[in-house]
């Protein structure tokens, strides 16, 4: 793993003891909310409906085993016990109080974490794929250009106050789980007739008011040009991008508004600008940081013992068939925790369960953790042979639930709960859905499924790539939850359409068993997927699921 | 014709600990909904507004919310100002067992 040099030690630490002194100054009342407010938001401090919040970078989402004990250690001694792991690989302190704030940036520095550009017109913490440097279909691991990113983006003075807020993703893979295309900008590895590697660049995908898909602006990046190259499509973002509306702010409208090809046009001349600067320090750089990225040392065992509980155990094996992906080493698997047991609040962790998690990633899975987009933890190497003695001391602790890609798999962000831009809650509607096809012992046989819920257009939620998004609204002072369909975060990603008239709350949840239920009566074989079906029939089958009595009575 | 003014209760956040508080009528922030000074005039509002946004340097985003007249005193209208009397809806904590930000004693 990647470990702060010197320079990003003392460039954290003077930041805490910056905001320390800010904090100090706002308490005795010398600084005033309107300055503060901005110095705080750098840090990653917000206000929501009960409480401050601290979002704290989780860089690519990897962790050892020690930053997952330190996040335990703050969830327990400045915090109600637990954290909430969000959509953006980051995770959400829900109830610091203001003064212990510099502590926590403290401890935090202790281990190599902060909370910087977590809030603001900056780039914000660069996702990436959660089973990078993992998975048995990827090119090369995606990290170390992940952390070239970070490196170059973290304080760059052109790049702090671009006119929206900016969110880069990379995927290794050519199967897409970083949801690259719905990102501003979308790295994707790929190698091109000469066997040399390289990136294929999306601009302008986003999910939110306007949502849209990222648009192919280079369909092969060679790798040295990666930093000029994002740097030549900041520059023109931060030049042409519309200050004078928010809504109009973001990247994927000035793609919009401008035409690909201009953009593609204007981001070439820049880059041409700009390239010859770049005189190859970035790419000794980058050779360190690969070299911080060496994978483990894989052990060379049996793994009889996995392969004895597989057959011996069902309900072991339920959780190996659902939460275990290929590693590319084939004695190894990689799991995902699921942090959605059916009821409880998806992505959140208590402190407890975060130190369990990190033992056993520094004892069975070469102390490394990934959070991925979807709320779940990784641990991204576990050999075959430990899997049951893993998944046993999981399941004692609550974190055995075997749902991943599921129903119950659910992304939910805060919402009204705590989230102060909400218009309506998610996560008790992400529960009682869970609740419900658990009950039902309907979502094995449902089988792969994505529903995504989101609290307010925003889309922290990422509704509009679940196969079924919610989106919580208020309308006319009322909980309504309008539901998109067909959705896709994937490389073959879509938007959803949305179904018709929203639901109340007390509706939601029976209007999505109906649709599950037509799901199944559809299906022309187990094996055809939700979304499957959906895109071989389209919205007319499903719609009537939704809205049985449509004509005879006006759906609220 | 203008429409009838809906009363309304100032509210904000605690500077220090965050917390949701309401403005009384003799101008101290209170965590109870009920203890909130229900203002049924306009113009009113607005000054109770700016007087109570003055306190800089105890609370942060004070605002008005609807509310009206209940049974112990002024109730929230909006279904956002009722869980902000109450704290969030999947766990036991906050205002509905009396508890702060901060950690658990
Ligand atoms: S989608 Fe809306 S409600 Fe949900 S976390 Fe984002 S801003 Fe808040």
């Amino acid at each position: 793993m990647y470990s702060y040099s010197d320079f990003d030690e003392a460039f954290v630490r003077s930041r805490v003891a910056q905001f320390s002194q800010q904090v100090s100054r706002r308490i005795d009342g010398s600084l005033t909310e309107d300055e503060f407010k901005p110095l705080r938001l750098m840090n990653g401090l917000y206000l929501q409906l009960h409480a401050y919040m601290l979002r704290v970078a989780i860089p690519y989402g990897t962790l050892s085993s020690r930053q997952m004990h330190q996040l335990a250690h703050i969830a327990r001694t400045w915090d109600k016990g637990y954290g909430h792991f969000t959509t953006r690989q980051n995770i959400q302190y829900n109830w610091p109080v203001l003064g212990d704030v510099p502590a926590i940036l403290s401890a935090l520095a202790d281990v190599e974490m902060h909370a910087i550009q977590t809030s603001g017109n900056c780039v914000r913490n660069v996702t990436s794929d959660h089973f990078a440097g993992a998975a048995a279909d990827e090119i090369e691991d995606p990290r170390p250009y992940a952390e070239l990113l970070r490196q170059w983006s973290t304080d760059h003075p052109e790049f702090q106050f671009l006119p929206r807020k900016f969110k880069i993703a990379i995927t290794g893979s050519p199967n897409d789980r970083a949801v690259t295309k719905a990102h501003d900008i979308g790295l994707r590895m790929l190698r091109n007739a000469k066997g040399e590697i390289g990136f294929e660049v999306m601009v302008g995908g986003g999910l939110g008011r306007t949502p849209m898909i990222g648009q192919v602006v280079r369909d092969f990046l060679p790798v040295a040009d990666l930093l000029p190259y994002t740097e030549a499509v900041l520059s023109v973002y931060n030049r042409l991008g519309r200050r004078d509306n928010k809504y109009k702010a973001r990247i994927k409208i000035t793609v919009h508004e401008t035409g690909l090809e201009e953009i593609r046009r204007l981001v070439e001349e820049r880059f041409a600008e700009i390239r010859p600067d770049f005189h190859g320090h970035d790419q000794v750089l980058l050779d360190d940081i690969r070299a911080a990225f060496a994978p483990p040392a894989f052990r060379n065992a049996p793994t009889d013992a996995h392969d004895q509980f597989y057959a011996a155990d069902p309900v072991y094996r339920a959780w190996c068939d659902t939460n275990l992906t290929r590693h590319r080493n084939s004695e190894y698997a990689i799991v995902t925790i699921s942090l959605k047991a059916q009821g409880k609040t998806p992505g959140d962790a208590t402190a407890d369960q975060m130190d369990l998690m990190a033992d056993l990633a520094a004892r069975l899975g070469h102390d490394e953790l990934r959070i991925s987009h979807e709320q779940n933890v990784i641990l991204p190497h576990v050999h075959k042979s430990d899997l049951p003695a893993l998944h046993a001391a999981l399941s004692a602790a609550g974190l055995g639930t075997a749902n991943v890609g599921l129903i119950s798999d659910i992304i939910a962000c805060p919402g009204m709960d705590y989230c102060a831009l909400a218009t309506a809650r998610s996560i008790p509607v992400a529960q009682d859905i869970a609740l419900r096809f658990d009950e039902l012992k309907l979502e094995h046989e449902i089988g792969p499924l994505k529903l995504k819920i989101s609290g307010c257009i925003n889309a922290c939620g990422h509704h509009h790539v679940g196969h079924i998004g919610i989106l919580g609204l208020d309308r006319a002072g009322v909980e309504n939850y309008q539901i998109t369909l067909g959705g896709d975060g994937t490389e073959t990603a879509v938007i959803g359409e949305r179904a018709g008239p929203g639901f109340a709350y007390d509706e939601i949840v029976p209007a999505i068993e109906r649709l599950v239920q037509a799901y199944l009566s559809l299906r022309t074989e187990e094996t055809e997927t939700f979304l499957q079906t959906y895109r071989r029939l389209g919205l007319p089958p499903f719609k009537a699921a939704l809205y049985p009595a449509e004509g005879a009575q006006d759906a609220k | 014709m203008s429409r009838k003014f809906t009363p309304k209760v100032v509210t904000a956040n605690d500077l220090l600990v965050g917390d949701v508080v309401y403005l009384t009528a003799t101008n101290e922030w209170t965590r109870d909904h009920a203890k909130a000074e229900l203002i049924e005039d306009e113009a009113h509002a607005q000054l109770r507004l700016l007087e109570g946004a003055g306190q800089k340097n105890i609370i942060v985003g004070a605002y008005l919310a609807d509310a009206r007249l209940g049974e112990n005193g002024p109730e929230p209208v909006h279904f956002r100002e009722v869980f902000r009397t109450r704290g969030p809806s999947n766990y036991a904590m906050g205002k509905q067992v009396g508890e702060l930000p901060g950690p658990r004693s």
